[in-house]
């Protein structure tokens, strides 16, 4: 087990150096920093003594690869390359264009994003499995088709429509929870309620449609119609035998994504003004930071492939005969 | 190929004939009338897309067995006329594909210039703003209410006294042919609704008398029969869905020409642009994203999956870490990063485009490029698991044993099999395409602003449902022309993947 952890985590280093060299070709090189230097200072009348002082601020005057003028280590070692992208591998992820750390930003700000993405992904996953199996106890009648139908409809929603539309009807008509807003401690639940809401009825679509096709698929296997033909009640198949047998093609999907809520949801976070990491994202997006992009990009990656590591994990809990080697 | 071959080539595709007709009328066109036209990157790649579906739907009525599973999905009523919403959108998406920009009247000073070059106007026009001439023309001061014939604000208007007063000042043009509004504006209204509704009706019953006559023509079924049992729904293919939801929209369009020039139908903007034009310039940016993404991502989809799975060794090796490198940067990010770099791009280099469009246009295929650089891994890896299972199959075995090549073995044994994951994969991916434009806007990475697209519609309106009173037509118009859209292609998708996957069982529609 320890070994094949270890060997997995050794896989991911060809992927990340993979990721770091995409993102430094992106930032580096299709632009080079002078060109950074020039679009943050505003267009054409900038003096090139500004652009230096910008890049020498932020370390960006150094050679991209390779530094002639430094002696011996110095001269892979004092090269944007080694500074901005390698360091990201001890997660030193340097600091931000208006100076803040950018590490301590993140720590700071995972927390609301985990108070959001925890709920909406812990109650999102029972409430669709719950309806799934409903809608798979009825198959094939009206419920089942009227089931459909409405998740359908309810994907076909754009997920910036739920926001607008929760934010309009709970805070401005309804007047139940502040629109947006957050604060530290017990009090954050008021401005979390609706977020999660709407986060949870926004996924109900596509996870019940999802899910049903699992379950509708796993019905028709012949361990089912064994279970019936012994006379087990329809709800005991489905629960005990269905439910269980699901769970691999259910682990697959769901539990890559648990890594990922470590990096909050970019458009609920920052409709509703909840400073977490995906409101973080979207402002650095919106700020062309490309500092914090490159951080969160690295970032991403490697819960990611924390993601890919825990699914194959997951299934020897659920299934006794996966064993890894 | 004989003379009698070649004719009997043509004849069985008028579909291709039709296509060639329609390009050699709007080359004739364009050469007469004064304009220049602009095919810009997303305009050929649209043509490219169409000539290749064409292709594609003369080569499937030629097979039988692949028309089965179309002529399935064709005879569900919803599929049906989720497939009519949805070329409804492409019609307008074409239309507004033929760019071109107007020459501008020679200045009559200069002697010398009447034998240069004639000059174009720096804006490019599309079919569709010619057709829609007189509402994308009436722009209003601000924001106005759908069919309002005032402003949504107060403002100082001057009396004819010459003093001025505080109130909501009549509308440029919406509702102007009105003398009295506060007596003549409902009526006025209703009179218009009635007007479209009977010209409607006149239209529709044209089209279906034609198309029913066309039918029993075809059939040798007498007209009165094929209409009898269309109306009872009783024939295979559901004509009468059909025919209901030609007749919607038929309506539509005349609610369009009777109120939309005369009236705001859907209200107008901060900047009292209309809605109405608003959304429907938007659609093209849609289907654009849609189909675009889809077209530039398949062939390496198709390619390195196959490969991966059929050739196996280092090459899969390669092939899979490529796209689980890829796989694992977070979508947005990726697509913000590189829409950055683009953007950084496009600002340093200003000289490359010469009209407004042209630079919207480059962006919104980079956005392509990079929507369809994220989500073909899916795709590919789908195709690679497939290859693997195909490989061991024993009439691959066979054609490996007789020493059939690579190439012959991945094109005639293998692509073949696989198409069907590719139809699916395509028309799956479209809904939620249009899907992520929208949000890839909010975050600031999206089209252009310049460009019409809901995305940009919702976010410059967002603010707005905090306004007292509520500003909420723009909202609601871009909610509905992109729910009906993505709910078209969600449906269609579902009959399509129905028909070809052998493995799920029903779904809807």
């Amino acid at each position: 087990m320890l070994a094949y952890i270890l060997r997995r985590t050794l896989y991911a280093i060809p992927i990340l150096i993979g990721v770091n060299l995409l993102t430094f070709w992106l930032f580096f090189v299709v632009n080079s920093p002078e060109d950074m230097a020039r679009m943050q200072l505003g267009q054409k009348r900038v003096t090139p003594e500004a652009i230096e002082k910008w890049k020498k601020e932020r370390g960006y005057d150094k050679p991209l690869l390779f530094n002639a003028e430094a002696q011996g280590m110095g001269s892979v070692v004092d090269t944007i390359f080694f500074e901005k992208s390698v360091r990201l591998f001890v997660f030193d992820f340097g600091s931000a264009d208006d100076g803040r750390d950018i590490a301590y930003d993140i720590r700071q700000r995972m927390v609301p994003s985990l108070a959001l993405a925890i709920p909406v992904f812990l109650v999102g996953l029972l409430l669709n499995i719950t309806i799934a199996l409903i809608i798979a106890f009825f198959r094939a009648t009206y419920i089942d088709y009227m089931g459909v139908i409405i998740s359908v409809m309810l994907m076909s929603i754009s997920a910036l429509f739920y926001i607008i539309g929760g934010q309009f009807l709970v805070s401005k008509i309804l007047h139940l929870v502040p629109i947006s807003g957050y604060e530290g401690g017990w009090s954050a639940i008021k401005f979390l309620i609706l977020p999660v809401i709407v986060g949870v009825v926004g996924g109900i679509g596509s996870g019940t449609r999802w899910f049903r096709t699992i379950f509708l698929e796993e019905i028709n296997k012949d361990y089912v119609r064994t279970a019936r033909a012994k006379g087990l009640a329809e709800r005991v198949v489905l629960f005990k035998h269905v439910l269980k047998n699901a769970m691999i093609p259910i682990l697959t999907g769901v539990v890559v994504t648990i890594p990922l809520l470590f990096m909050g949801s970019l458009i609920t976070e920052s409709f509703f003004g909840i400073p977490g990491l995906g409101s973080y994202t979207i402002d650095a997006i919106r700020a062309q930071d490309f500092a914090i992009v490159r951080a969160m990009v690295f970032l991403g990656s490697v819960l990611y492939i924390i993601g890919l590591l825990l699914t194959d994990l997951s299934y020897t809990l659920v299934d006794p005969r996966v064993r890894l080697s | 190929m004989s003379h009698a071959q070649e004719k009997n080539a043509v004849k069985r595709h008028p579909g291709l004939m039709v296509l060639i007709g329609v390009v050699f009328a709007a080359v004739a066109a364009m050469l007469a009338a004064p304009v220049k036209p602009v095919i810009l990157w997303t305009d050929a790649l649209i043509y490219l897309l169409i000539t290749t579906l064409v292709l594609f739907f003369t080569y499937v009525r030629s097979k039988e067995h692949l028309r089965a599973p179309w002529r399935q999905v064709m005879q569900r009523p919803l599929a049906m006329v989720a497939l009519i919403v949805l070329s409804v959108y492409v019609l307008v998406g074409v239309l507004d594909s033929i760019h071109f920009r107007k020459a501008l009247p020679a200045p009559k000073t200069s002697v010398q210039n009447t034998l240069t070059e004639t000059h174009y106007s720096v804006e490019v026009l599309s079919v569709l703003d010619v057709l829609f001439g007189p509402i994308r023309e009436q722009v209003e001061k601000s924001y106005s209410a759908p069919l309002a014939v005032q402003l949504f604000t107060k403002d100082m208007v001057e009396q004819a006294d010459g003093s001025t007063l505080r109130m909501y000042p009549r509308l440029e043009y919406g509702g102007r042919h009105l003398d009295d509004p506060a007596s003549q504006h409902q009526t006025d209204i209703m009179q218009r609704i009635a007007h479209a509704a009977v010209q409607a009706i006149v239209l529709w019953l044209l089209i279906l008398v034609l198309w029913v006559a066309t039918l029993s023509w075809k059939y040798k079924t007498g007209f009165g029969l094929l209409l009898r049992q269309i109306l009872a729904g009783k024939t295979l293919l559901p004509w009468r869905s059909v025919f209901i939801t030609l007749g919607v929209f038929v309506f539509l369009a005349m609610l369009i020409v009777e109120l939309g020039v005369a009236y705001h139908l859907l209200g107008t903007d901060k900047v009292g642009n209309d809605v109405l034009y608003l959304s429907i310039k938007s659609i093209r940016t849609g289907l654009v994203i849609g189909t675009l993404t889809t077209l530039i991502m398949l062939p390496f989809a198709v390619l390195l999956g196959i490969m991966a799975g059929h050739f196996r060794g280092w090459i899969d090796d390669a092939i899979q870490y490529i796209y689980t490198t890829l796989n694992s940067i977070p979508g947005v990010l990726l697509i913000a990063a590189a829409i950055l770099s683009v953007d950084l791009y496009i600002s340093n280099n200003q000289e490359f485009f010469e009209t407004v469009v042209e630079r919207a246009d480059v962006r919104l295929l980079f956005l392509c490029i990079i929507l369809g650089i994220t989500s073909w891994t899916g795709l590919c890896r789908l195709l690679r698991g497939e290859t693997l299972k195909l490989r061991e199959l024993d009439y691959i075995q066979a054609a490996t044993a007789f020493g059939a090549s690579n190439t012959k073995i991945i094109s005639r044994h293998i692509l073949p099999n696989v198409m069907h994951i590719v139809l699916i994969a395509v028309v799956l991916d479209f809904s939620g395409l249009v899907l992520a434009e929208a949000v890839l806007s909010y975050v600031g990475v999206g089209v252009d602003p310049s460009m019409a697209s809901w995305g940009n519609m919702i976010n410059s309106a967002r603010l707005e449902m905090a306004r007292e009173p509520v500003v909420w037509w723009s909202l609601l118009a871009a909610f509905w022309f992109m729910f009906l859209l993505v709910l078209a292609a969600n449906i269609f998708a579902d009959a399509v993947r129905d028909a070809f996957d052998p493995r799920v069982g029903r779904g809807i529609a």
